[in-house]
């Protein structure tokens, strides 16, 4: 009853091109950004801050990252993970190097260099399609792997490879406690979305689109796939490499290569697939359920009083994440967030079935 | 241009209608076009000119879809040469011949199934859009001033196709006639100089191919835009277009107006030979 | 003649270890001929195979065992095929792709659960030690390892056997002529999703004897799992559809690994092994996308 549209008239395109068409929708997003701003950390305690929301959060936008790339532009990467790490590195090395630039100048300098890299590693998409773009991206993550667990350049010569991010100084306010690095995710987490919102119903989103569902079509209407397929990249490599600056200066404070491992570029993928191919939304509900799952796994069985070993969680992770994700493929490919708009038509023809 | 659409009368007879056909806007010149062994095209010479609307009919595997092919740079002819507004044509990609003012539809509809109805036809205002990335990640400026003033142009377009019910509908949920007409509405919002359409009218009932018909004609009419179509259904050939290019096995058959062709005694062996459809 | 004998080492090591790449690639091109899908799970059905063969055979007699994986790994390609595949009859190939890792994540979840997740020694009666050839030739002779003879012997054997199915039998030029055209297949009345059970059991099968032959060398562990990811850049190599493809392709991967290690490695911090083969793949691509002996794609519009 209460999510109708009746009554709301759109009188002209620019209402009916916003991103919350219905009013239900505005009054929907700002009660979610009052509890993200206001009351999470009025009321979130340390745990739940650092070891949940931060890292959702990040995630989501390294999801968000993919998302744009294999939702929008429908080119596959099993490489997220090396993107993150580039852009982490660029970040660390920038700090350590030029101490005189701004903080925030770094993080936009090693988005800029996983964006150019991701570039190099799109470069194949022009002649080669899905699949074999797979393997183009996984050299990317060895690669990756690779030259910072062997070149110790990057990692300033340290004998374990461990690197630690320098302190979260943004013009002088610095952000250590878990409240304010919640409040510098949260930012950046709004701030994508909004920007990657803004891309996908511009031009820009409408070519990836056009060349996700039908490159040949989209050739024909003037489309360059070279522009669209290497932009989309660009941009998912600078989305990605900025989380990957996050996740390493953020949440991690220190880290080796293996945070970025091709563990993480799966762990994405799959929070693309679940969370919603080709939707914004999606992205955070993926890296949601994602980041809550293995959490969930380890304490719900010991609340109803089975002890599970910890290898047997993880198999059981593993086992949960493969079957959701076939799943999804076969039965909604569009993931959670379909299934909530779904829900949100149903509403809206409440108490009518049609 | 398209401020003057008004509901459209029924199509006029041929002769009364008032058009003016101009200069020669493509010519294509001893094309012969070869995959491996196969001869798909062999030695064909036509021209399109500006403001007609230009049939190209034959039988199956004539080679009709090869010509449209080769006149948006979707293949590349091994001889001859395309003249476009007089000038000798490089080889050029599809994007390139959508800049240069072609557009197309096809026999199998390609549209872009995952969105609707309306970024469908936005897409054919691609060209048009000029935003920065900045702009367009933004959401200000051109990026959204762009977008409101290209709304509108597609809503014109939305409204002559009677298409305004289904514009935030995904395409691939759609019928199949009203498929075809979102093609044509997407080529249409590219403003082209010709439209190439392949065989638009194919497996529509008669109600849907009077519309299509009378669009068609409407276009050509209303924009002056140059048309050029396959189709198998005769009746509709003979009754729209204003010349007719015959192809058989890759060859030109004939060429000329409607009833030149229709008594040609070569295509009548020619249909009569080969199962017509 | 004294460099020289460590240079044939290496690249003899190298080939040895090529051909158990071979094995694995072989497995996907197998599933990619007959079905057009880019199974990413061939690694995990290898994983799955060799712990079923480990565990079992600890209960049963070895032939016992080694019988019963292959019922079991038929059951799996069974399962795939009803509950994964059927469903995705003609989705794109990204969709079919990524459903394969679903299943990897499931197949590697559950073998361990079900098996085990430790290191299972595999004892193929195959003497540990190794061999020295051509000693009169080169001071120490040339070290080679009879688990890797005994591989490849597996490998040329198991090529020889495929091809000879393939080109010989009657489930063999329905196979063939499936993997040329799908529709025009199941128009003459070849029953697709009997085919299909077939083509991935067989590589079930392939897949066993990967298994096998990197368990005797490595322990039957997790990171069997992991070897699919070397196959691709050696299916890229040789291309999607070809059987000596996947066989050139490895060999050529791990000779080249191996020799880039023995020469560049060492001056640039080592481990080039890592990722040789996917810059490999990936320069193959740039310059002939479809490897060296794929059919050339000829897009018609």
């Amino acid at each position: 009853m209460i999510y109708r549209e009746t009554g709301q008239f759109r009188t002209s395109y620019a209402e009916d091109q916003a991103i919350f068409r219905l009013r239900q929708d505005k009054i929907g997003i700002a009660v979610i950004l009052a509890i993200a701003w206001i009351g999470i950390p009025f009321f979130a305690d340390e745990y739940l801050l650092r070891a949940i929301l931060v890292p959702f959060l990040i995630l989501a936008i390294a999801a968000i990252g993919l998302n744009l790339l294999l939702g929008y532009c429908g080119q596959i990467s099993l490489g997220t993970g090396a993107f993150m790490a580039i852009g982490a590195y660029a970040a660390y090395n920038l700090a350590l190097r030029l101490p005189a630039l701004p903080l925030l100048l770094d993080f936009l300098l090693a988005g800029l260099i996983a964006a150019a890299v991701g570039v190099v590693f799109g470069l194949p998409s022009l002649r080669i399609k899905g699949l074999y773009l797979a393997v183009a991206t996984l050299a990317a993550q060895f690669f990756a792997d690779w030259a910072f667990l062997r070149l110790p350049w990057f990692t300033n010569y340290t004998p374990s490879g461990s690197v630690t991010a320098p302190p979260l100084d943004f013009f002088g306010w610095v952000a250590d406690t878990p409240r304010e690095k919640y409040f510098v995710c949260l930012a950046f987490a709004c701030l994508t979305a909004l920007l990657a919102k803004n891309l996908v119903r511009s031009r820009i989103g409408r070519s990836w689109m056009a060349i996700r569902d039908m490159d040949i079509a989209a050739e024909i209407i003037g489309i360059r796939p070279m522009t669209a397929k290497l932009s989309a990249f660009a941009v998912s490599s600078f989305v990605a490499g900025g989380a990957g600056v996050l996740w390493a200066f953020v949440h991690l404070g220190s880290w080796e290569p293996l945070a970025f491992s091709i563990d993480m570029s799966f762990r994405l993928l799959f929070m693309v697939i679940i969370g919603g191919m080709g939707s914004i939304l999606g992205s955070f509900l993926g890296a949601a359920f994602i980041t809550v799952l293995p959490i969930f796994l380890n304490q719900a069985p010991g609340l109803v009083g089975i002890q599970l070993s910890t290898a047997m969680v993880s198999h059981l992770e593993f086992m949960i994440f493969g079957s959701l994700i076939v799943l999804f493929l076969i039965w909604e490919p569009h993931g959670l967030a379909r299934l909530w708009q779904i829900g949100k038509e149903k509403m809206r023809l409440w108490p009518f079935p049609y | 241009m398209l401020a003057t659409v008004t509901p459209s009368p029924p199509p006029a007879p041929i002769a009364q209608r008032q058009r003016a056909i101009g200069e020669v806007l493509l010519a294509v010149e001893n094309i012969s076009l070869r995959f491996g062994g196969v001869r798909a095209l062999s030695n064909v010479s036509f021209d399109i000119r500006k403001g007609e609307i230009r049939a190209i009919i034959g039988p199956n595997g004539a080679g009709k879809s090869s010509m449209l092919n080769v006149i948006n740079g979707f293949y590349h002819p091994q001889e001859g040469r395309i003249l476009w507004k007089g000038r000798a044509r490089s080889r050029m990609r599809p994007h390139e011949a959508a800049k240069g003012g072609i557009a197309r539809t096809f026999q199998n509809i390609a549209l872009f199934k995952g969105m609707t109805t309306l970024d469908n036809i936005m897409t054919g205002r691609i060209l048009k859009m000029r935003a920065s990335f900045i702009e367009q990640a933004l959401y200000v400026g051109r990026g959204r001033s762009e977008e409101l003033r290209e709304r509108d142009f597609v809503e014109r377009i939305i409204d002559f196709l009677e298409i305004a019910h289904i514009r935030h509908t995904p395409v691939g949920k759609l019928p199949y006639g009203l498929q075809k007409r979102v093609e044509l509405a997407r080529a249409l919002a590219m403003e082209p100089e010709l439209l190439l359409l392949d065989e638009p009218m194919a497996g529509m009932n008669l109600e849907e191919k009077e519309d299509m018909c009378r669009f068609i004609l409407d276009v050509n009419e209303e924009f002056g835009t140059t048309v050029a179509l396959i189709e198998h259904d005769m009746s509709v050939v003979m009754d729209i277009s204003d010349r007719v290019v015959v192809l058989d096995y890759g060859k030109l058959l004939a060429d000329g107006t409607p009833d030149q062709v229709r008594d040609d005694p070569a295509v009548i062996a020619a249909y009569l030979g080969v199962a017509h459809g | 003649m004294a460099e020289l004998g460590p240079l044939l080492e290496v690249v003899l090591g190298g080939l040895m270890s090529g051909v158990l790449y071979a094995l694995v690639a072989l497995g996907f091109v197998l599933i990619f001929k007959a079905s057009g899908v880019f199974n990413f799970a061939q690694g995990a059905m290898v994983l799955f195979a060799a712990l079923s063969l480990v565990r079992l055979a600890e209960w049963l007699p070895f032939p016992l065992a080694f019988l019963l994986t292959i019922v079991i790994m038929i059951a799996v390609a069974w399962a795939i095929e009803r509950l994964v595949l059927r469903p995705l009859v003609g989705q794109h190939g990204l969709i079919l792709f990524m459903a394969t890792i679903g299943v990897t994540f499931f197949l590697d979840g559950f073998g361990q659960t079900i098996w085990g997740s430790n290191v299972y020694q595999l004892d193929l009666g195959i003497p540990a030690s190794p061999w020295f050839l051509l000693e009169s030739l080169f001071p120490g002779g040339i070290l080679v390892s009879p688990i890797d003879v005994f591989a490849a012997a597996i490998a040329g054997a198991l090529v020889l056997a495929l091809s000879i199915f393939f080109h010989s039998t009657k489930i063999g030029r329905a196979l063939r002529a499936v993997a040329d055209d799908h529709q025009a297949a199941q128009s003459v009345g070849i029953p697709l999703n009997r085919i299909w059970l077939i083509v991935w059991s067989t590589a079930g099968i392939v897949a066993l004897v990967a298994g096998m032959a990197w368990g005797s060398k490595l322990g039957v562990q997790f990171s069997l799992s992991l070897i699919a990811l070397k196959a691709l850049p050696v299916l890229i190599l040789g291309g999607l559809t070809s059987i000596p493809g996947a066989i050139v392709g490895g060999l050529i991967v791990g000779a080249g690994e191996k020799l880039a290690e023995f020469y560049i490695g060492p001056s640039i911090g080592g481990g080039i092994e890592y990722w040789f083969a996917y810059v490999l793949a990936l320069a193959v691509l740039l310059v002939r996308p479809q490897g060296l002996f794929g059919e050339k794609i000829i897009e018609r519009v």
